[in-house]
């Protein structure tokens, strides 16, 4: 059997092994350049997110000295904080610093300096300290989106003046009040406490984080335990037929559906036919649980039929029930698996956009939701909002959004990898 | 089938058996076992040779047919168990042997393709009967298996698990007995008694393997069925557990399935030889060594067939 066409094994051996060696080098390479590419295109995604995303952590803030004037506040005597005129206190301080400016229009186009913003930062301040009422304040106050985009230099003043959003003036006076030290960049609060705004400078992602984390909430609470228990029964109680692979298949399947229909699946469940509201966190959540359930039955199948026959059979061999073997011992091996594949679904569901398209969740909604039922969005919807709108300002705040919902998946990850570290048993 | 084969085969399977694995379930009963030479299929006959009875038997097996599917894994096998004795099942790979033993705790229950007919008592119960639950059956029928399985819990743990769903101890100074005393049994106490907390699957092989009969007569079983015990074990570790049945039945009946016709040669009392689904010889444990009556029974322990 050694022998044929008078070679031996050996030298045939030798004979293919150049051609293996090539073939094993070749694949090598192709891993590499796989590789690389990723690794490349990774990093161009992560360095102009980061780039563009990064100046919007900062906002320019303007230094006026106010006078809350008594009679405008507080005519009577008496505070009248919603009727008050707040912005005329702003506008004559912002006449104060640039004290050369007259005539109607340009005083009009010095108004557009500063944010809508710092009329309601004022009442606030008069609403928490009546007693300053009547004195001089020095305030730092938002300037408007364009000042803003100036500062950090998005706005070329060398443009022809019609191409640009701010006037030569404009920058001649954001001039003077730079060389007054009146204008100071600091650290972007608004981005974190507001909800959506149509005024940039105001803009925040609050009330987008609010109803993802809702929308989380509900979707955690409903599809772990319906996945878990359904994945049990599949995998230990359910008796393999004609039905439980029908069942098998179908899941499958569902995995793979494109997520808007689960969306057109909530419009018509849970909106028209169960008359929940629309835009709110809980039909969000029950939208994204139908999205999540098929992934996460399907990895906890997995994780079940990982844990070894030889703990099943010793369990069973003790006497163990059925309930009592999935219990104490197929159940607490596999959780890990489980926790991780719930978590990939989570992650998969707070990046879920389309499904919540179709349930109204796309709505501009200025108030941050403060319940299952209050019409909120999300932020992968907040991302797309902001992404269609056509001020400058809005750029950076989608990158700075994008970079914020990155970070939430990314401590989702790690939170997968720590309880998987921490659950594992060894056997 | 060609002579070459045929002697290819008998050389594989004369390797060690403490070396072979076999899957507990395996119900293929591979071809190369067939009789060698023609005349030796009338043999086949299905009738047991030797002695089936015993003096105080206490599981009776009358006429048990196993069928995984389709596939006839024991046909017709009727069998005593002897209190307080240790009977072996032997015969080569695939020949039922393991898959007799899972009847007698009813383990082949979850199987889904398999279904057994015929009779099994315990103590003159059927175990089949409807009002016999699986769970009670083998609280008193324990089992041991090929591999070492030990629960990934602390050694305590693994002890306790039985006494603990069973409910059979009253307190917790009662468990601490029962599982001191079980490992003491199963001659562990002394190589853990300080390390109870660890998990029992830090031990090494032949440590576990006797974690695991600890664990089974933690139980207070009365009949312990081993499924090749010490197939994952060096000789030393075998050579304990062999002691360790010595010791055992005298208060247990004890069933071992073993590839390793010396060992069924020191532990057992009553040797059971099966042969392709087929019992085809029971008797006392000299006679079938010394004296078999069966051709195949003595082809096989003479190693003339794997």
């Amino acid at each position: 059997m050694a022998k044929s066409k008078g070679q031996t094994t050996r030298e045939k051996v030798e004979a293919g092994l150049p051609r293996r060696r090539r073939k094993e080098l070749m694949f090598k390479f192709v891993g590499m350049l796989a590789t690389t590419v990723g690794v490349v295109f990774l990093g161009v995604f992560f360095s102009t997110l980061i780039a563009e995303g990064s100046s919007a952590f900062k906002q320019t803030f303007m230094k006026l000295d106010i006078e809350l004037a008594e009679d405008v506040i507080a005519p009577g005597g008496e505070l009248d904080l919603a009727y008050a005129d707040f912005d005329g206190l702003v506008r004559s301080a912002l006449r104060e610093a640039i004290p050369e400016v007259s005539g109607r229009r340009d005083r009009r186009e010095l108004y557009r300096l500063v944010s809508v913003g710092a009329a309601y930062q004022l009442r606030d301040l008069v609403e928490a300290n009546p007693e300053l009422v009547g004195t001089k304040q020095t305030m730092w106050v938002p300037a408007s989106s364009n000042v803003d985009m100036l500062i950090k230099g998005n706005i070329d003043a060398e443009l022809d003046e019609s191409l640009r959003p701010i006037s030569d003036k404009q920058i001649a006076w954001v001039g003077t009040l730079q060389d007054d030290g009146r204008i100071e960049t600091r650290f972007n609060k608004a981005l974190f406490t507001n909800g959506d705004s149509r005024d940039p400078e105001l803009a925040g992602i609050k009330g987008a984080v609010m109803g993802s984390l809702y929308m989380l909430i509900v979707t955690i609470a409903l599809s772990f335990p319906i996945g878990v228990a359904a994945a049990i029964y599949l995998e230990e109680f359910a008796p393999r037929n004609r039905w439980s692979d029908l069942i098998e298949v179908n899941i499958n399947n569902l995995a793979a559906v494109p997520s808007i229909v689960f969306g057109l699946l909530g419009l018509a469940v849970f909106i028209n036919w169960a008359s929940l509201p629309r835009s709110a966190p809980l039909v969000g959540g029950l939208v994204l649980t139908l999205l999540t359930l098929p992934v996460i039955i399907i990895a906890s199948r997995a994780a079940i039929k990982a844990v070894p026959p030889s703990i099943r059979e010793a369990a069973l061999g003790l006497g163990a029930s059925q309930t009592q073997v999935v219990f104490h011992h197929v159940l607490p091996l596999a959780l890990p698996g489980m926790l991780t594949g719930t978590i990939i679904g989570m992650s998969r569901a707070l990046g879920e956009s389309a499904p919540l398209l179709m349930i109204g969740m796309v709505a501009f909604i200025v108030d941050v939701p403060g319940g299952f039922n209050d019409p909120a969005t999300a932020l992968p919807i907040q991302i797309y909002l902001w992404a269609d709108s056509p001020e400058r300002a809005f750029a950076e705040r989608t990158s700075a959004a994008i970079i914020v919902l990155l970070g939430f998946l990314l401590l989702m990850n790690l939170a997968a990898v720590i309880l998987r570290k921490r659950m594992e048993r060894k056997w | 089938m060609k002579m070459t084969a045929m002697t290819d085969v008998t050389t594989d399977n004369q390797t060690p058996p403490t070396l072979t694995e076999e899957p507990a379930a395996a119900p293929v009963a591979e071809p190369i076992q067939m009789p060698q030479v023609p005349e030796q299929e009338t043999e086949l006959s299905g009738e047991t040779v030797g002695n089936i009875h015993c003096e105080n038997p206490f599981m009776i097996a009358n006429d048990v047919n196993v069928y995984y599917g389709d596939n006839h894994a024991i046909k017709n096998v009727s069998l005593e168990i002897g209190k307080k004795e240790v009977i072996a099942l032997i015969g080569p790979s695939g020949c039922g042997k393991s898959t007799f033993l899972r009847c007698l705790n009813r383990m082949n229950d979850t199987i889904e393709t398999a279904r057994v007919t015929g009779q099994i008592t315990l103590d003159g119960k059927d175990i089949h009967r409807k009002e016999q639950d699986p769970v009670a059956l083998r609280a008193r029928v324990g089992m041991v298996f090929q591999k070492p399985n030990p629960f990934p819990k602390s050694i305590y743990d693994n002890v306790a698990y039985g006494p603990r769903i069973h409910g059979l101890a009253a307190d917790r100074a009662e468990l601490d007995d029962i599982v001191h005393t079980s490992l003491e049994r199963a001659g562990l106490l002394k190589e853990v008694k300080d390390r109870l907390d660890e998990p029992g699957t830090s031990l090494s092989g032949g440590q576990q393997q006797r974690l695991c009969i600890a664990r089974t007569i933690a139980v207070n079983p009365e009949v312990i069925l081993m499924d090749e015990p010490c197939s994952a074990l060096d000789p030393i570790a075998t050579a304990r557990i062999e002691d360790l049945m010595d010791e055992l039945c005298e208060d247990y009946a004890i069933v071992i399935v073993t590839h390793s016709m010396q060992q069924a040669a020191r532990v057992s009392r009553r040797v059971a030889y099966f042969h392709l689904g087929l019992l085809v010889e029971v008797d006392e444990t000299d006679r079938i060594f010394t004296n078999p009556q069966h051709r195949l029974t003595e082809d096989y322990i003479t190693g003339r067939i794997g």
